[in-house]
């Protein structure tokens, strides 16, 4: 039977996962997502109450009184799916009301819906650009960039990771194509490295080229009153084209965007595959991110203290002799290099009552395993330094307190 | 000829996909995909570029991670489609 031979090759690769120490293992949460959660871990075992120091909730938003309040009235008053596409009978008068929100507080002419940020990247360059255009992308955009770079038919180009160098001798490359679209995360999700949007703007302008920008680890967060990458570094009106989730800070449930020219989004939703071939986003999740966008719209307080959190925990792990990357992002990555070794440092802060998980091979580079923290703005200090005191702990126990890249993967191997 | 293109070759590789601070030694036989220095999404560059310089047409279906993965296949593939 041909499912026999294809269970045994199943197996074998599941094998190879799991020898090369790469096997992700999940844990069940039986609690709001929130900084104090309570998790089941391994399968079985008696619920523990833990710090959750890996979700990206980073306004706190995705168990907010207010956002559950919105979202209780949205299911009353709009229902809880739309059986429906958007162009069909998907469209409620709510749907439009967070476009046009979202495109104010992004300081972009009009935004489209997508079910998640994956399908929004999927669908903005097969839609926009042809084989006569270029794509110019950062080496380290999002997987879903990626992907969305391979369905369409546009020539690519790749610079090194933020190498403003590298990006204009691939303007020069491209100026052969048609259109040309650099594209860049706003912040790199595993390194919590920024883009220096500004700079690429100003080859953008040089080298006739539009600038298309992911910042679903920005939006409601990075910026004076958390527009984005884009306000942080100053070039609100230059950027053409932004896509974000609805799942990271602006309530963590589901959904995303973009947010173009007004153009752009006319044609995307006439032609965007995942538009025209998806589920409208459920009512429940639009009101929520109505009230979100209300929210974040009124006040810095929680991106305030975001901030505030993200510096202070920088700085005392700093003082504890890890080796956090440079950056002043709610992203910390606690290099670790080695895959085993992140893994076991975070099975091992787990019983601290941490919860973080290791990052390894392929969702980064071989020999880069790290333990992705992120802060947020539920984080209150003492969750932070009990974080910081498991780290310091479980750091000596594996003896690579004060260590560096070199020492660790002399001591680990990579 | 041989000499000249891997040279070539090398060189390009080195000023495209390694970082300043990069402590590879690219030899002819190091692997370049299959030890990460190359990814398979920044590959089309080097396609790309073997395409112009020597103005050849490599099919989508040759330009494979295990065509590209050292120095010494790339200069075969090259000579390949130059005959």
């Amino acid at each position: 039977m041909a499912y026999g031979q294809f269970k045994d090759f199943l197996n074998s690769e599941l094998s190879g996962i799991r020898d090369a120490g790469l096997h992700k293992e999940e844990r069940y949460i039986h609690s709001p997502q929130a900084a104090d959660i309570s998790v089941e871990f391994p399968s079985g075992a008696a619920t523990a109450d833990v710090i959750n120091f890996c979700a990206n909730n980073y306004l706190g938003l995705s168990s907010h009184p207010k956002v559950l309040e919105a979202a209780h009235h949205g299911l009353t008053e709009r229902g809880y799916g739309m059986s429906s596409v958007r162009f069909i009978c998907g469209t409620q008068d709510i749907h439009r009301e967070l476009e046009i929100k979202m495109s104010h507080f992004l300081g972009m002419e009009d935004t489209i819906l997508f079910g998640s940020c994956l399908d929004a990247n999927a669908a903005v360059f097969e839609v926009l650009l042809d084989s006569q255009d270029a794509i110019i992308a950062d080496k380290l955009v999002h997987a879903s960039i990626v992907d969305g770079m391979r369905l369409s038919k546009a020539q690519q180009y790749i610079f090194k990771h933020m190498n403003m160098s590298h990006l204009e001798q691939k303007l020069q490359e491209a100026q052969e194509c048609r259109f040309r679209m650099i594209t860049t995360d706003g912040v790199f999700s595993m390194d919590g490295d920024i883009a220096p949007l500004d700079e690429i703007c100003d080859l953008a302008e040089k080298y006739d080229a539009m600038v298309m920008v992911d910042d679903s680890h920005a939006t409601g967060f990075v910026g004076k009153t958390g527009r984005g990458t884009h306000e942080m570094k100053g070039v609100m009106g230059r950027v053409d084209v932004i896509t974000t989730t609805l799942g990271k800070a602006l309530g963590g449930a589901s959904g995303g965007c973009i947010s173009a020219h007004r153009e752009m989004v006319a044609l995307l939703r006439q032609r965007a595959r995942p538009y025209l071939f998806s589920n409208a986003v459920p009512p429940v999740i639009v009101s929520a991110a109505n009230a979100v966008l209300d929210l974040i719209s009124e006040s810095t307080e929680r991106r305030d203290k975001l901030e505030w959190n993200t510096m202070y925990f920088r700085e005392q792990m700093g003082k504890a002799g890890l080796d956090i990357r440079p950056g002043t992002h709610s992203i910390v990555p606690v290099m670790l290099y080695n895959a085993k070794l992140a893994s076991e440092f975070a099975r091992d802060m787990y019983y601290e009552g941490i919860y973080v998980v290791g990052f390894f091979y392929p969702v980064v580079p071989a020999g880069q395993a790290r333990i992705r923290v992120q802060i947020s703005a539920d984080h209150e200090k003492e969750h932070l330094d009990k974080a910081v005191a498991a780290f310091a702990k479980i750091g000596a126990k594996h003896g690579i307190i004060g260590l560096g890249k070199k020492e660790i993967i002399e001591k680990f191997g990579m | 000829m041989a000499d000249e293109l891997v040279k070539i070759i090398t060189d390009y590789v080195i000023d495209e996909y390694l970082e300043e601070d990069d402590d590879i030694e690219v030899k002819p036989d190091t692997p370049l995909i299959s030890s990460g220095i190359v990814d398979s999404f920044s590959m089309v560059s080097l396609k790309r570029f073997l395409e112009k310089k020597y103005k050849i047409s490599i099919p989508d279906d040759k330009a494979t991670p295990q065509a590209f993965d050292t120095v010494n296949k790339i200069v075969a593939l090259v000579r390949e489609y130059t005959r």
